[in-house]
Parts: structure tokens; C-alpha cells; sequence
């Protein structure tokens, strides 16, 4: 149970790092490019240190690129809002393939939140995931700041730039619902003193939301919808595709090493 | 004119300046493309102290600038060329008073 909580932490890490690294070589200007792929690295890096302590409790040999790379979809923890494609389902165009504001978006929402949970994990009886979460807070709070600028920037830009920041934020909206939910893991790890109760981070998540949705004059769309399941390991058809491109080359060279 | 182009010529040039240590100056590194100061901070932040460079950043505008001209070289430095007296290599230091 409590090897569940962490991979689910450390599975949201790699998914979110394995799509803004996405960007890398694709950024709209340099500076954009390595900043994302920065960002990228923050996470793969928090993800490393998670799976490393999921590993030493699971034991039985696991290593943390077992975890990362030889576990499929169902097992895989992450929340569905981070393993989307970078696309709003409402551009007016199918070929961008690659929507800026859809990624700095799903930032924002994913670095809102987890300040907030990293913040409280500091506080877990578990010291090393406590050390973990401090250490994220400060990568996590730049993310934060990084994200809510663009939106800023997007939202209170150009007629285009406000539109396609409306679009993602209508688009990914519903996939946010997934934080407030709780799966037996978090319950658990809750229980344990291991994690914290998430249900109590919302009211400051929507004061961070609201405040910078004014201030880029966007819309707070409307609550409701599909509520997704990800972190309980039922995950839309997108994760599949991730993982089979990040995890290719180690399946195809087991054990090697670089 | 694609995105990127468009942006280089939209955003203006800011010239970056990193601190590496508390105590020493801030040190001119390079320069980038951004919309506005705090724009062009937080690029500066991405592109130039992610390897542990700086404790400290100051952008400016290019455009705020003046800078000497090429042309002007022949008045404005060479007259300096053969003032070598200008130089105070020409003192006896005092034994007292130590490496200076």
C-alpha cells in the first residue's frame, strides 16, 4: 500500500517529464525549449527518487528502472490529465500537434497542486519521502511560476493567445476533478501518516486558480463531466503511446547500461 | 515568417548579467530575446545559471546602451598606446607596506 502512494507520486513525475521533454528541440523559441526541458528534468528527477524508496519497499529485487520501464498501463498510477497528448480537443487546426498553451495549462494545473501536496508531504512519517517532497517544493514552485506567467501572458495576450488559453483550460478542466477524488492508496497512505488528505488541499488549489484566471481574464469553465481514473490504473488511450516510446529502448536492450 | 522569427522580432533584446558568488560583481554573459523584464529574468534564469552559475541576476535593455563606436577607435583608444607612465609601475613600494 504505502509502495502504491509513491508510485503513483513518482509515475506523475515521469509521465508529466516524459511530455514536456516532447518539446525539446520543438520549443516556439530557445529560451522556451530549454526551460521546458529543464522543467522536464525537475520531474524526471523527483521521479527517480521516488522509485528508488517504492523500490527499497517493495524489495524482491525491484530497482527503480524496472519500475519506470518494465510495468504497463494498467500499472501505472498517474493522474489521466498528465499523460494527454499536447493538443486542446478544440484548436481549429488538427495539424498542431504540439499546442503551447494545452502544455503550459496542464503545468499550471499539475504545479498548483503539487506545491500544495508537497508542502504537506514534508510532514510525512516517512522521512525520506518528507526529504523528497522538500526538495520538489522548490523545483515545484517554479514550475508554478513559469506556468501561471504564460497563462498570464497567454490569457491577457492577443485575441489568439486568449483563445487557444481558453481552449486548453476547457479542454483539460474536466481532467482536474481526478485530483479530487481518493483511491484506496491515497486513503492508505493517509491512514499511515505516509501521505496526506488531498481532499483538504482544494479550496487554496482554487484560490491559486481563481486569482490567476483574473488575472489573464479567462474563464473558470463550468465544473463537471467525465471525472478520469488514472490514478487507480485505468488510464485513457494516450498512456499507452507514451509508454511505448519511452520505455522502447529499454525493452529492447534489457540490462544494458549508459 | 515562422512563430520563432515572429517572436525575435516582436520581443526586444535584453542583455543578461549573472552573479556567481555573493560578494563578486555581476558579470555580463549574453543576451536573448523576451517580452518584457520579468519575461526576460525568468528566461535568464533557464538559459544561463542552470548548471549552478549565479545567486543573482540583473537584465537590462540593449536598446539602454550606448556604446562606443568601431570607427572611433583611432581617437578614442589609441592615444593611450604609448602613455605607458600612466601606469604606476614606475614607484618603489615600500618594504612595509606589503603585497599591494
Amino acid at each position: 500500500m504505502s509502495a502504491a502512494y509513491l508510485l503513483h507520486l513518482a509515475d506523475n513525475a515521469l509521465i508529466l517529464g516524459q511530455r514536456n521533454a516532447e518539446w525539446c528541440g520543438h520549443g516556439p523559441v530557445l529560451e522556451e525549449d530549454i526551460a521546458l526541458a529543464n522543467n522536464s528534468l525537475d520531474l524526471i528527477g523527483q521521479a527517480r527518487l521516488l522509485y528508488q524508496r517504492a523500490a527499497e519497499l517493495l524489495g524482491d529485487g525491484a530497482t527503480e528502472d524496472a519500475l519506470a520501464y518494465f510495468r504497463d498501463v494498467p500499472d501505472f498510477l498517474n493522474y489521466t490529465l498528465l499523460e494527454l497528448p499536447h493538443t486542446s480537443a478544440l484548436l481549429p487546426t488538427a495539424a498542431s500537434d504540439r499546442d503551447f498553451a494545452t502544455t503550459l495549462v496542464r503545468n499550471f494545473f499539475y504545479s498548483a497542486f503539487m506545491v500544495l501536496l508537497w508542502d504537506r508531504l514534508q510532514n510525512s512519517n516517512d522521512s525520506q519521502l518528507a526529504a523528497i517532497a522538500a526538495k520538489s517544493l522548490k523545483e515545484t514552485r517554479y514550475h508554478l511560476r513559469h506556468a501561471r506567467d504564460w497563462l498570464v501572458r497567454m490569457g491577457d495576450g492577443s485575441a489568439e493567445s486568449h483563445q487557444r488559453a481558453q481552449n486548453a483550460l476547457d479542454h483539460l478542466w474536466p481532467y482536474t476533478q481526478e485530483f479530487w477524488t481518493t483511491s484506496p492508496h491515497e486513503q492508505g497512505a493517509m491512514q499511515t501518516g505516509l501521505g496526506t488528505d488531498v481532499m483538504a488541499l482544494q479550496a487554496d488549489w482554487n484560490a491559486i486558480v481563481d486569482a490567476a484566471l483574473s488575472e489573464a481574464t479567462l474563464q473558470r469553465p463550468a465544473q463537471g463531466g467525465f471525472v478520469p481514473t488514472g490514478k487507480q490504473g485505468v488510464h485513457s488511450e494516450h498512456l499507452g503511446f507514451v509508454l511505448a516510446e519511452m520505455q522502447s529502448l529499454a525493452r529492447a536492450h534489457p540490462n544494458a547500461s549508459w | 515568417m515562422s512563430a520563432t522569427d515572429k517572436a525575435l522580432s516582436e520581443w526586444p533584446l535584453w542583455e543578461i548579467f549573472v552573479r556567481s558568488k555573493q560578494g563578486l560583481e555581476h558579470k555580463h554573459c549574453g543576451s536573448l530575446h523576451a517580452s518584457d523584464a520579468q519575461h526576460a529574468l525568468q528566461m535568464a534564469r533557464d538559459v544561463y545559471t542552470r548548471r549552478q552559475e549565479g545567486v543573482s541576476i540583473w537584465v537590462l535593455p540593449s536598446a539602454a546602451i550606448t556604446a562606443s563606436e568601431p570607427n572611433d577607435k583611432s581617437e578614442f583608444f589609441e592615444p593611450s598606446s604609448d602613455k605607458i607612465y600612466r601606469h604606476p609601475t614606475f614607484y618603489v613600494i615600500p618594504d612595509e607596506v606589503g603585497h599591494m
